[in-house]
């Protein structure tokens, strides 16, 4: 374990040896890291869980004497919109002078953000956003991608589907959200689903800002699908949820996107239905166990998938500072190109690909308990087993090279 | 059968249009005694909203939507007496800025007490499901809630009206300096439209609740549609509102049928059209107070 006096004597000493004069240039004490993510909006509620992992994890890692020995110090920003998160990245690394880019929830923001990372040769981890795009045709040699993309999203949800035979020869509506993230989303689960035999029969774009999904319902009811299967986003997800069970629709729902604190937030007996997820607070393994512990001691409530996430991401760059010996972004790229394997508190490791700089790790489907058996308001969700299945491996549920577009 | 389905989306839009007048309503009339825009209103539609489900977990669903506009009202009283009523005469741009600050204080308020995360608001068991008459869709609870919009419609209405309450009001608006030279004091009477107004909203908070997302930025989400239903019926208009509100909720259902992405660009378009071709709102008056 390095500590600060040893990086501070180690300096000394090779300014000595330079014949520098006594005032040393030393490396500051602290490393800044600029953190974007929405904070308001319909993602809000799931950049507030994302703030409050990050924190959890500088908190302990400054509690351990830093990286390299020196603090971590935040600065978390709500990125607002694309527009916005472009102004305040590029705002961070002229003015706040931080060493690296973390975060985002939202598809749009992570695309402007990583243009900027792009254009000041920056790194830039990108937490908790999901479209393939981004990882696909609009990617950049600076930018890394932490959370599943849509097409894993489509695999883990679909994959359940599939065994429940909803899918084969079953006529199917979808709603999709008016944004970059939910036109991938579509893109990914029109290919499953045709691929897959079923039959498309109605696809409605839902602006972000509905709150209404009356006339949707209607025209679901008049199409009388097998299957409804949403392509929705945050605070959408839990309205439509809400409002299919009000008005008590018979067809089956399911859905390739949905986020704990959208489900938490619909309540016991709204939600049903199929869906993915990519990390969940009963994950039974130790350091799962450990963080949602640390969590509830802290906030007085269980962790969301968003707080998962940006705590594993900022461990993950502190494990590569320590690797790299310092923030310099041409190493960074290199420690995360070399494959190298991280913690992410699952039962298996993940890692970078290469050559789109996707992290890969596991993904699970969960369902709804049946009525009665939540012990308490956060529990009504029943997770299933991580795909793909512990003996295939992992890259089986990511798109494949000839189907990705990425040119670094 | 695509004219059935339309008429399907026509009722629907009125059954809509019912939930946002209770909002607009009272965003009208207090803009008609007041002579200023209360954006703080969505805030107080958004407290409705979380007092209710705080209620509801002690009392049950009913007691909660009894319970908690009345508390709101009583707010709102504090809030005319404390703050709105300094701005009655004054240059609107202050009225404007005063409420559009208390509205980013209520909303972070409601973040730091409820968290920023959307809490669940749980409808009553016996309400859910649908309801066929005829071959028409309806849901049990939207149902219900439109009864009491007609019921608070028509109360509000005979109060305006048929009583001397409504008599001096509806005098005060068009001619505050005459009532005050007839020796009645309208401070009083401003209150209590206040209090009528903001406990509307908060009704409406309570009611939607179940339906929709409870999370800290709803009372922004309603002040926007609600100001624009006011505009389109005409200020200070108590029929134009009614007007206006089942024709937003009817145009966003039809085009949400025909081209399902523009519609909640629909009402926009509609308020465009309106203030091209009549500015001052489709029943606004001549209020000779501002004009």
């Amino acid at each position: 374990m390095t500590t600060r006096r040893d990086v501070l004597k180690a300096g000394a000493a090779a300014a000595a040896a330079l014949g520098f004069p006594a005032i040393v240039r030393t490396q500051p004490a602290t490393i800044r890291i600029g953190h974007l993510t929405p904070l308001t909006g319909f993602l809000g509620a799931l950049g507030d869980y994302a703030v409050m992992g990050i924190r959890l994890a500088a908190d302990e890692i400054n509690a351990a004497g830093g990286v390299l020995g020196r603090r971590l110090e935040l600065i978390s920003e709500d990125s607002v919109n694309p527009a916005t998160a472009t102004t305040k990245a590029q705002r961070m690394i002229e003015r706040d002078g931080v060493e690296f880019l973390m975060g985002e929830i939202n598809s749009a923001s992570a695309k402007a953000i990583m243009q900027v990372a792009a254009r000041n040769r920056k790194f830039y981890l990108q937490i908790g956003a999901r479209s393939d795009v981004l990882r696909g045709a609009d990617c950049n040699r600076y930018t890394f991608h932490v959370d599943i993309p849509v097409t894993v999203m489509v695999n883990a949800a679909g994959q359940a589907l599939l065994r429940e035979g909803l899918v084969k020869g079953k006529r199917y509506f979808s709603l999709t959200a008016d944004y970059l993230f939910g036109h991938d989303l579509a893109k990914a689960a029109k290919a499953f689903m045709a691929a897959n035999g079923a039959v498309h029969v109605g696809d409605d774009l839902v602006a972000t800002d509905v709150t209404d999904f009356s006339p949707y319902l209607l025209k679901i009811r008049q199409a009388k699908p097998d299957l409804v299967a949403t392509n929705l986003a945050g605070n959408q997800v839990t309205n439509f949820v809400k409002q299919y069970a009000e008005f008590g629709l018979p067809y089956p729902i399911a859905g390739f996107n949905l986020n704990t604190a959208d489900a938490w937030a619909a309540g016991e007996g709204n939600l049903a239905g199929i869906w993915p997820t990519v990390w969940h607070h009963e994950l039974d393994t130790p350091g799962s166990r450990a963080f949602v512990a640390a969590f509830r001691k802290r906030y007085g409530k269980p962790p969301e998938n968003h707080a998962w996430i940006s705590y594993v991401s900022l461990k993950i760059m502190a494990q590569a500072i320590a690797a790299t010996r310092g923030t310099d972004t041409e190493k960074l790229i290199g420690y995360f190109e070399s494959q190298a394997e991280f913690d992410l508190l699952k039962a298996r490791k993940g890692y970078f690909r290469a050559w789109d700089h996707q992290l890969v790790q596991e993904a699970y489907p969960f369902t709804v308990k049946p009525k009665g058996q939540a012990k308490d308001k956060w529990d009504f969700l029943q997770f299933g087993a991580a795909v793909p299945a512990p003996d295939q491996p992992l890259e089986t549920i990511y798109p494949p090279r000839s189907q990705n577009t990425c040119k670094m | 059968m695509q004219a059935f389905f339309l008429l399907e989306q026509v009722v629907n839009g009125l059954v809509l249009g019912g939930y946002y007048l209770l909002i607009a309503l009272g965003l009208s009339l207090i803009f008609s005694v007041g002579g200023g825009v209360n954006l703080a209103h969505g805030a107080f539609y958004a407290l409705g909203a979380y007092l209710s489900v705080e209620i509801g977990k002690h009392l049950g669903f009913w007691p909660a939507v009894a319970i908690s506009p009345g508390v709101v009202a009583l707010l709102g009283v504090a809030f005319e007496r404390l703050l709105l009523r300094r701005f009655y005469g004054a240059d609107p741009i202050l009225g404007l800025l005063v409420t559009f600050g208390l509205a980013l204080v209520a909303e972070q308020a409601i973040r730091m007490l409820w968290g920023a995360a959307p809490i669940p608001a749980p409808m009553p068991p016996e309400m859910k499901g649908q309801v066929l008459v005829g071959d028409f869709m309806f849901s049990r609870y939207r149902l219900f809630l439109l009864a009491v919009v007609l019921a608070v419609l028509a109360g509000l209405w005979w109060l305006l009206q048929r009583t001397s309450f409504g008599r001096v009001v509806r005098a005060g608006i068009q001619r505050p300096d005459m009532v005050a030279a007839l020796g009645i004091r309208l401070q009083p009477y401003m209150t209590a439209i206040v209090m009528l107004g903001v406990g509307m909203a908060a009704l409406g908070g309570a009611l939607f609740a179940p339906i929709t997302n409870v999370h800290p930025a709803m009372g922004a989400e309603i002040i926007t549609v609600a100001f624009v239903v006011v505009v389109i019926g005409g200020l200070g208009s108590f029929w134009g509102v009614v007007l206006a509100a089942l024709l937003v909720g009817v145009v966003r259902g039809v085009t949400i049928h025909f081209a399902p992405a523009a519609g909640e660009a629909s009402m926009y378009i509609l308020m465009f059209l309106v203030l091209m071709l009549r500015p001052r709102g489709l029943l606004g008056e001549r209020i000779e107070k501002f004009e």
